[in-house]
């Protein structure tokens, strides 16, 4: 078993470096720019459905193509909202990858610099 | 024999196959509750959306839709939509600083005995009662499937429990994974078929199609309805319709990434990038299962009828009924066999995450302190947990019997997993401040209250006629205190709100201590776990 054969291991000052460091906080930083309004977004795309359809069913009976009406188009429309924002965030996580690899370069290099200075 | 029992039986040599190719892959903690952690992202993916996909999405919305239209596709919807929930908040987080359960992460930096006690209770809660209602459900529908073979209610149940621990007992993780990824392939094939044929029914016109379902014709109270399926309300009327609609969807929104059999799956996967890729080929196949289910749902109301499917087994058997109505009965037996797979890898998903959790939280980290006596001990720990849970689940369900209202038992496991699960997972990684009091309080509030209203609404509390009799009467026989079937709308609130009072009413300057560590784990993967080689 070669598991954990060169397991990343800091104490707490080194973590707390890393957390400090300014591609640490620009990774949260851009991160945030896409989780927030993403999840935000959802959220009211998704509750706007049942609120409507228990509040408004009148309303959401509005036949738009033959007997097919808003509320089966407004169903219909979340499976699409939902593949459009994963399709999104794959592509930008992407780029959070590729910045967190850079952060973990740094900190497993500290770390063996730390240890030839012992 | 009947084709639908041979059709099971094929079923089960392949899972016992796998199971027994698994088997030798099996050694160690990480093989046997991580499958090594060398899960492809496809393949984790399918597993995920066959742990996920249970006989109530399959068989219980086809139903719902066949019988009450519109209302039923609300569920579809909400299902999908939830692994956005799972996708953009918990999987990344949990597969960079977890190791087994969800636990995990919450340990990270809080007072691990407390936390992990409360949390395996929540767990161990949440899969027990999932699986008496899979169980129940397994053994009325065998029973159904297979009237012509003469197998008991009894006998399905102890089969079906005999299997689930046989794949979790000799195969673990790795078994239960193949199990999930063979089931997930079978529903998408069964489920494909049926809609094509559905269509070719209409003459592949969408317009025919839908202009039946705008005139569903049937029987009630021997007068003829005919009715708009696709309208709202035919489910959730007022007075209290819609809160019903917005508490079923927090709990499904918010449930979803609470729910431990599904959070164990991240962990099979190398790292959070594959993790990742797995939440998205979940919701390609889960969100077109969904889409489908416009096909089974309304195709068996209007080509099968409300009142044939009232007359042959009730609402569940809508699926199998619309694939006899299309192309006979070798094509029913298929969707019975689909049925009966469905259930089967459901189960043994809860099973393990059942099992992981009294392993790896209570016994070795609460009682033995996160020591491992001896090399093997959790391992062991967790095939005898999965023997004596399984064992529990055939007991319960026989006792319930096949016409016991288990519906509700659902609802509460999406309940408990929204209320106390997901504030609590939440807090941990967003939260500095969050400590050991508020994780304590949000999951005991959060527990107690999904349990407690269910208890008091309309699922267990009711007036019943006479003519209702044994464990389908309902539990306390006086009118609901709580007035919805889904308690979400306040028991989520609940949670949220006694972890964050428990916080902020104590001090715990260690939790703080260690936030950075986490933080910097979660975002980045630094230090996360490795895929084990063979």
């Amino acid at each position: 078993m070669s598991e954990s054969a060169r397991r990343y291991e800091a104490d707490k000052t080194e973590w707390d470096r890393i957390a400090e460091t300014r591609e640490f906080k620009d990774l949260l930083a851009i991160k945030k720019t896409f989780i927030i309004p993403a999840f935000l977004f959802f959220i009211v795309y998704y509750f706007l459905l049942p609120i409507l359809v228990g509040y408004a069913p009148e309303f959401m009976s509005t036949k738009v193509i033959g007997v097919v009406n808003l509320a089966y188009l407004f169903a219909l429309s979340q499976f699409f909202m939902a593949w459009t924002v994963a399709w999104l965030y794959v592509k930008a996580a992407n780029n959070f990858d590729r910045l967190a690899k850079d952060i973990i370069k740094e900190a497993e290099s500290h770390v063996q610099k730390g240890q030839e200075i012992q | 024999m009947s084709t639908a029992l041979v059709m099971f039986l094929i079923f089960i040599a392949i899972t016992v196959g796998i199971t027994y190719w698994a088997s030798k892959r099996s050694a160690g903690s990480s093989a046997y509750f991580a499958a090594s952690r060398r899960v492809t992202g496809w393949q984790n993916g399918i597993a995920v959306a066959g742990d996920y996909m249970s006989a109530a999405s399959f068989l219980g919305i086809a139903g719902i839709i066949a019988f009450q239209g519109y209302d039923g596709f609300m569920f579809s919807v909400g299902w999908l939509v939830a692994y956005l929930t799972v996708l953009l908040v918990v999987a990344e987080p949990l597969r960079n600083a977890g190791r087994y359960t969800m636990a995990d992460v919450l340990a990270y930096r809080l007072k691990p005995r407390p936390v992990r006690a409360m949390a395996s209770i929540s767990t161990l809660t949440v899969s027990t009662f999932y699986m008496i209602a899979q169980m129940v459900g397994a053994g009325a529908l065998v029973t159904l499937l297979l009237k012509d073979s003469g197998i008991s209610y009894h006998t399905a149940v102890i089969g079906v429990g005999i299997l689930m621990i046989g794949y979790v007992v000799f195969g673990g993780m790795l078994a239960t994974t193949w199990v999930q990824i063979v089931k997930a392939i079978l529903l998408m094939g069964g489920t494909i078929l049926l809609s094509i044929l559905v269509l070719a029914h209409f003459h592949f016109s969408l317009g025919d199609f839908f202009n039946a379902i705008g005139h569903v014709t049937y029987h009630e109270k021997g007068q003829e309805i005919v009715k708009d399926f696709l309208q709202p309300g035919l489910r959730y009327k007022p007075p209290y319709g819609a809160l019903e609609l917005i508490s079923l969807g927090l709990a499904l929104i918010f449930g979803t990434a609470g729910l431990p059999h599904i959070l164990v799956r991240f962990y099979t996967v190398p790292d959070a990038k594959t993790a990742r890729q797995s939440v998205v080929w979940a919701m390609v196949l889960i969100g077109s299962f969904y889409i489908m289910t416009t096909f089974l749902g309304f195709g068996a109301a209007t080509i099968v009828g409300r009142d044939f499917i009232a007359t042959h087994g009730g609402t569940n058997m809508s699926a199998p009924l619309l694939a006899q109505a299309l192309a006979g009965n070798i094509f029913f037996a298929f969707i019975s066999a689909i049925a009966f797979a469905t259930i089967l890898a459901v189960v043994a998903g809860l099973t393990i995450s059942a099992s992981t959790s009294f392993a790896h939280d209570l016994w070795t980290n609460v009682i033995h302190r996160g020591v491992e006596r001896k090399p093997g001990e959790e391992v062991l720990v967790a095939r005898v947990s999965a023997f004596v849970v399984g064992a529990v689940a055939i007991t319960i369900a026989i006792l319930l019997g096949p016409t016991a209202n288990v519906a509700f038992l659902v609802a509460l496991a999406f309940a408990v997993a929204a209320s106390a699960n997901l504030p609590v997972i939440v807090l941990s990684i967003f939260w500095r401040r969050f400590n050991t009091t508020g994780a304590v309080a949000g999951l005991a509030v959060g527990l107690l209250a999904s349990i407690g209203l269910i208890l008091v609404g309309p699922s267990l509390m009711a007036v019943d006629p006479p003519t209702v009799t044994g464990t389908a009467r309902h539990l306390i026989q006086a009118k609901a205190w709580f007035p919805l079937e889904n308690p979400g709308i306040l028991s989520i609130p609940l949670g949220f709100l006694a972890a964050i009072l428990g916080t902020l009413l104590s001090h715990e300057p260690s939790s703080e201590h260690k936030f950075n560590e986490l933080l910097v784990r979660c975002n980045t993967g630094l230090g996360a776990e490795r895929s084990g080689s063979q």
